[in-house]
């Protein structure tokens, strides 16, 4: 009855100067509409960015690094071991490049239930023959089936079919760049020759597009087993193993586990492309910081707003209190106040701030590196809506309370008989 | 009928701004319930001073102070507006009603805030008051609407909403006409002799002061006449 009383009190305070309260709401309202656009609209563009690189690259590779031996015989030998070794000329001796036992090595990710998946990689460096000239290119043996399921390997694929890589023989994907160099397209033959100085023809089956130019320059992409035909290698040689988790957080920790079980080499996602996630952070910080300067400024119009209305309604504060409300239940009244504009004009700006987003969304975003993308993209995440009307709350809060406690503090002896 | 309602015991006040002043001396007296009285004495004298050190508003004093037989000194600011809201009714010289709220929620709002009966009973109340102030008519309206005769009616109403033991006046006809003053003492009177209400109220009029049962002169701080 009585908090029914002070939410009367401070309605009728606030409707009573309805312009001042409205424009208190609107800064409000436009500071969250602001800030929920901004995040999702930034976090929408960091999640394609990232999405560009994180999605393709794989949480944990597996590969043999061509070095050379740690075990030198002068280590091994322990008459120097209280010396140290200078060992110039090294040479990276009879190293293989395939990962060794890697039959095994799958059959113990599949069993792995931290593992979301896998898929095998063999690379083979080659020529690709255009007339006279031969282009540098790479070929990337891949299950596609896999490579699909994990890497959204189809959405780059912007022509053919990736299937067809493991339906038809001898079958190629060329990155964009590279088809052009050509003058190829699909259903034509390129020849490639091996760094051995084989040479075969293969039939161009798609062509894909990464999004980044220098690499639709040089990858194509190969079933597992045509790549293996290439270098002339037997059905178990594998270059690499892509691994891809089911919590991405836990790939340093993996990597280190799976180079020590298995005696390869083993990179995780957050060492090989630790720039990306600086950048994010970073898109994030700004966004961040320009919603709760945009807040900080409406809660100083609130603040502004709420002494102007303390002066004008010392009159009623002072009766207030000669007639038996205490300070406590002043100072309720104008947190109140406070807090109302913070929730009505915070809850304005979420919903403004939602169909801005959704306008943003509709607005088009054509670029050749970005196939699949055709808007700017939106992250319609709930979590930015909770700590938007968090915020409003938290600054009227302040802005309110100052004024609030200067209210609570009116001398009604001093107003009264100053008249 | 001789229940003491107000009792002041030695009661000193200091202003300390800019220089130390002796504003109210060594005050003793008490009110017993149904007493009419008037505070008279000529500006500057204390006399409003006083009346808000008895209202509890003002809590810089020296002495003691005992509202329906309660000692009011050392409360809490919160326990003090309590016995505000419950004991005391205020009419001063401006109406202070709330331009925001119509007159029959400004008569209402203490009584919110008391608490004591449900919104549909207060509002009974309020009518109640509004009609033995023969101003019922006006309850919807807001105070901006009203003359000055008839606002300072809706604060007396205001004061008497939650039968207080003593409804306190500080010059409650001074901003009024002769006409009016004449409908607000009229009312006063009114309640003093029907309902045994107790007054009291500091006024310059001396006319108005003379109509009372109990007439306490001050001079400098200090009663001189009672």
């Amino acid at each position: 009855m009585l908090n029914k009383l002070i939410l009367n009190i401070a309605k009728a305070l606030l409707l009573a100067r309805w312009r001042q309260t409205l424009v208190a709401a609107i800064g409000v309202t436009f500071g969250i509409t602001m800030f929920v656009t901004l995040l999702s609209f930034m976090t929408g563009l960091n999640k394609l960015l990232d999405g560009l690189i994180l999605n393709r690259t794989p949480h944990i590779r597996l590969f043999k690094e061509i070095k050379p031996n740690a075990d030198q015989p002068i280590v091994t030998s322990g008459l120097y071991k209280n010396y140290h070794h200078f060992i110039s000329s090294l040479k990276s001796g009879n190293a293989r490049q395939e990962i060794y036992n890697a039959d095994f090595i799958m059959r113990a990710l599949k069993k792995d239930n931290q593992v979301l998946g896998y898929s095998p990689r063999i690379t083979a460096q080659v020529f690709f023959n255009y007339g006279t000239i031969d282009i540098n290119g790479v070929v990337n043996g891949v299950d596609v089936e896999e490579e699909m399921r994990l890497f959204t390997f189809r959405d780059y694929v912007i022509a053919g079919k990736p299937e067809d890589l493991k339906n038809i023989s001898n079958s190629i994907i060329l990155g964009k760049g590279l088809a052009e160099k050509m003058q190829v397209t699909i259903g034509d033959i390129v020849t490639v020759t091996t760094s051995k100085g084989d040479r075969y023809a293969l039939k161009v089956a798609g062509l894909f597009q990464s999004g980044i130019n220098e690499v639709d320059k040089v990858q194509s992409y190969a079933s597992i087993s045509t790549t293996q035909k290439l270098l002339s290698k037997p059905g178990s040689y594998i270059t690499d193993i892509s691994v891809k988790l089911k919590d991405m957080s836990t790939a340093p920790a993996k990597a280190i586990e799976y180079a020590r079980i298995f005696n390869t080499d083993a990179e995780d996602i957050q060492t090989a492309n630790s720039q990306f996630e600086t950048g994010t952070r970073v898109r994030t910080i700004i966004s961040y910081a320009v919603g709760i300067t945009l807040l900080i400024v409406a809660g100083f119009g609130i603040y502004n707003i709420l002494n102007m209305m303390i002066y004008e309604k010392m009159d009623s504060i002072a009766i207030m209190k000669a007639t038996g409300f205490s300070g406590s239940d002043v100072k309720k009244v104008f947190m109140t106040i406070s807090l109302g504009i913070g929730f009505f004009g915070g809850l304005a700006g979420l919903i403004f701030g939602f169909l801005l987003s959704k306008g943003i969304n509709h607005i088009p975003f054509n670029t050749t590196a970005l196939p699949t993308v055709k808007t700017f993209p939106i992250n319609y995440n709930p979590v930015y809506y909770i700590i938007g009307i968090s915020f409003s709350l938290i600054t009227t809060y302040f802005a309110g309370l100052f004024p609030s406690r200067k209210a609570s503090k009116v001398d009604p002896v001093i107003i009264i008989r100053g008249k | 009928m001789n229940t003491t309602i107000l009792e002041a015991r030695h009661i000193s006040k200091n202003f300390h701004d800019p220089v130390t002043v002796k504003v109210l001396n060594d005050i003793s007296f008490s009110i017993n319930k149904g007493e009419f009285v008037s505070v008279i004495g000529k500006s500057g004298c204390g006399k409003s001073t006083l009346l808000y050190v008895l209202s509890t508003m003002d809590t810089d004093y020296e002495g003691e102070l005992f509202i329906d037989q309660q000692l009011m000194n050392g409360k809490k600011e919160k326990d003090l507006a309590k016995v505000r809201n419950e004991k005391i009714g205020f009419v001063f010289q401006f109406h202070y009603l709330l331009n925001e709220f119509s007159v029959l929620k400004n008569v209402m709002l203490p009584a919110l805030k008391l608490n004591k009966f449900s919104e549909t009973e207060i509002e009974k109340r309020a009518k109640e008051k509004l009609a033995m102030l023969e101003i019922e008519k006006l309850a919807i309206k807001k105070p901006a609407q009203l003359s000055g005769g008839e606002k300072q009616r809706v604060a007396i109403a205001r004061a008497m909403i939650n039968d207080p033991v003593i409804i306190m006046g500080d010059e409650p006809t001074g901003n009024l006409d002769k006409k009016n003053s004449e409908i607000v003492f009229g009312i006063f009177q009114k309640l003093s002799t029907e309902l045994h209400q107790t007054f009291l109220v500091v006024t310059h009029d001396n006319s108005f002061a003379e109509r009372t049962n109990r007439i306490i002169e001050m001079e400098d701080g200090k009663i001189i006449k009672q």
